[in-house]
């Protein structure tokens, strides 16, 4: 990353920039999904982009999650780069077919000959309080499709600079948006035309008490309980994952390792969420590093509470993070 | 709307130049071939399961010959004729359906796509295909094709709902043999004609009598020169019925009677065009007797072709998952490679 000159943008505003930079720079680049064109999307992220790049470049589809993923294949299999905004990624599910079935066996199925340049956006998460699915983290259902990679960024300069790599990668990226960090903070974004590797996780705090290991709208939440520990004399390290397909084990257990002392954040149902796929690679990885069981703190197993002020006891906060942080500290 | 199957063997009609004629019975008299061939194959557990298409040539041949060299092919598991009159290779073919990594990606110049086993897929996809054309300069048309039962499904409805408010240049066969394996068409919709749907959707809708070559050629035709004119997409109906049982593994006396099947057995859309073909001299039973050789010939040396490719290694598990190997990939390729699954290797 070179660009020098940085502004201070949201989340939504360093996305917007980079599709506007990737649909300039390459004419195959193709902007769609519901709302997104005259509206701007119900997120105002697509704004500004049919008026610039004209109605064939980015363009509304009919209300069909199916037929939006589907259609997206098909225009890759053509040679174009498809990026598909779903609304919410609670609303995914009625294209689950098209993704376990087909986006992510493309490749696998043509024997390497026929790859799915295709990126699929999707607000996620809670915080907001949204109606019913709205805030749904439906991340393990994806990671768990094979074929695809998972990118969730925690930052306006990570969003802009993952999502044009994603963008370029030759495989279907999923791109989870917390929707709760959109507008939440301002950040310095460097300008210009900038990509940041997937595939790699990044310590975001250091520290050599234990380790705090999340991604998406869990990295402030992380940050915050971090901060609190540190006031008491604690240092605790801070990873965000920000890819979780590819996952960069290395990096996770090398921190793990580094602490002998992990805690999983993740605001997704507890139950197969990914934070049990990282406790188990810590399990495989880094057992003998191990001063205490590695903790999740989670969403509970059950459906994300709509609305209501229970919303707040579901998504992990600060709070629930240094609970589990003392527990294993005092293991 | 009226709507009437579009025929013409019946009425003793032949509208077609007798090179067209004579190409649409071969290519329909060789995918005959293969299928039964396929079957016996598959008796001798030398396919892996497989699904019959025979008394349904007419429909995909017609189709697959009314496309130009540059259209595409979206099919779904029972268009192997379909694949064939498209021109790909016979080993290719029975590799696939021997579930052989070397037929699982199609060769370079066939526009042909796998066959799709989740029931409407590759009706989406096969509109996104088509619209990729158009953005890339290329006026291929798309021909894509389901069953009776597949337009139950909802990616039927939302894919030629796309077609139609994009304008997108394909043409959605139905092949309405008249069973979604063993549910008859009665209990899958209540509508007369699917084609019927098509004014829903806002693009014409036609029927066609399934066994009955020219019919499908023709309005095949027509439907191709509109989506390449830029008049979006038409849904093309099939009357027909597989002779044969849903799958290898499937029993249909189970589901039908012998009366229904020799009824359909009388229209068999080869015996049909044979006949047209005969009544105007342009067919014989020596020029059958020299065309059978002539597949059984090209069958063998397929079918050696075919029994020629290597046996697949353990690490083309991994491979191709993605353009570059992730690290879980690669640890796994390395164990394969060696012998060993990956656990044991960590
Ligand atoms: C999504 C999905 N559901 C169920 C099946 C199992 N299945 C395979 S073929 C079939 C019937 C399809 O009937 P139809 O669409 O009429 O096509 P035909 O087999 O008659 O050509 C079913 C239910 C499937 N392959 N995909």
């Amino acid at each position: 990353m070179v660009a020098e000159k940085t502004r201070l943008l949201n989340m939504v505003q360093a996305i917007n920039e980079a599709l506007d930079l990737a649909l300039s720079r390459d004419g195959r680049v193709l902007v769609f999904g519901e709302d997104v064109g005259r509206l701007g999307g119900v997120f105002r992220v697509t704004e500004g982009l049919q008026a610039k790049h004209g109605e064939s470049r980015v363009f509304d589809t009919p209300l069909a999650e199916s037929g939006i993923l589907g259609m997206a294949i098909g225009l890759a299999m053509g040679g174009m780069r498809p990026v598909a905004e779903i609304q919410f990624a609670g609303f995914l599910y009625p294209a689950l077919d098209q993704i376990l079935s087909h986006l992510g066996r493309w490749r696998h199925r043509s024997r390497g000959r026929v790859g799915l340049p295709v990126v699929v956006r999707a607000p996620y998460g809670g915080g907001v309080h949204t109606p019913e699915q709205h805030a749904d983290s439906p991340e393990a259902i994806l990671a768990h499709a094979p074929g695809v990679k998972v990118v969730i960024p925690s930052s306006p300069e990570r969003a802009k600079g993952l999502l044009l790599s994603a963008i370029e990668d030759e495989d279907p990226v999923f791109f989870l948006e917390a929707i709760k960090l959109y507008r939440s903070a301002r950040a310095p974004v460097p300008e210009g035309y900038y990509t940041l590797p997937l595939g790699k996780a990044r310590v975001v705090r250091q520290g050599k008490a234990a380790t705090l290991i999340g991604y998406g709208g869990m990295v402030e939440v992380m940050l915050e309980a971090a901060e609190v520990a540190a006031r008491e004399g604690v240092e605790v390290m801070v990873v965000d994952l920000e890819t979780l397909v590819p996952l960069d084990e290395d990096t996770l257990l090398e921190a793990v390792r580094e602490t002998g002392r992990a805690v999983v954040v993740y605001e997704a149902m507890r139950t197969g969420g990914f934070g049990a796929e990282v406790a188990a690679r810590i399990a495989e990885g880094a057992i003998d590093h191990l001063e205490a069981p590695v903790l999740r703190v989670a969403g509970y197993d059950a459906p994300y509470p709509p609305f209501s002020a229970i919303e707040d006891l579901y998504r992990p906060n600060a709070r629930r993070v240094l609970a589990a942080l003392r527990k294993v500290l005092t293991y | 709307m009226k709507l009437k199957p579009v025929a013409y063997l019946e009425k003793g009609e032949f509208p077609l130049e007798e090179g067209e004629a004579l190409r649409l019975y071969r290519a329909m008299r060789r995918a005959r071939f293969f299928d039964e061939k396929a079957v016996t194959l598959q008796r001798q557990g030398r396919l892996g399961v497989y699904p019959p298409f025979m008394g349904q040539e007419a429909a995909q041949v017609g189709v697959a010959l009314a496309l130009g060299e540059g259209d595409w092919v979206v099919p779904s598991y029972r268009e192997s004729a379909m694949l064939l009159a498209r021109g790909l290779p016979i080993h290719v073919l029975i590799l696939y359906w021997r579930a052989h990594p070397a037929g699982w990606g199609f060769p370079e110049g066939v526009r042909v796509v796998n066959p799709y086993i989740p029931i409407a897929t590759q009706i989406p996809q096969a509109v996104g295909l088509a619209l990729a054309g158009r953005y890339r300069g290329e006026d291929w048309v798309v021909a894509t094709s389901i069953g009776d039962g597949g337009t139950s499904e909802g990616d039927f409805h939302e894919g030629l709902n796309f077609a139609a408010v994009f304008q997108a240049p394909v043409v959605f066969l139905v092949q309405n043999n008249g069973y979604a394996i063993s549910v008859p068409r009665a209990k899958q919709m209540r509508v007369d004609y699917i084609a019927r749907r098509a004014e829903g959707y806002g693009m014409p809708g036609v029927v066609v009598d399934g066994n009955d070559a020219f019919a499908v050629y023709l309005e095949a035709k027509k439907a191709v020169e509109r989506a390449r004119r830029g008049e979006g997409p038409t849904l093309l109906e099939a009357l027909t019925y597989r002779l044969a049982p849903h799958t290898t593994s499937d029993d249909p006396t189970r589901y039908r009677t012998r009366e229904e099947e020799e009824a359909w057995r009388r229209k068999d859309p080869i015996l049909r065009l044979r006949k047209a073909l005969e009544e105007r001299g342009l067919w014989d039973e020596e020029r059958e007797r020299a065309l059978l050789e002539e597949l059984e010939e090209e069958f063998a040396r397929e079918l050696a072709l075919a029994d020629q490719a290597p046996e697949p290694r353990p690490e083309e598990i991994v491979e191709h998952v993605y353009k570059e190997m992730g690290p879980d990939q690669r640890r796994a390729y390395e164990a394969l490679r060696r012998g060993l699954h990956v656990e044991e290797a960590w």
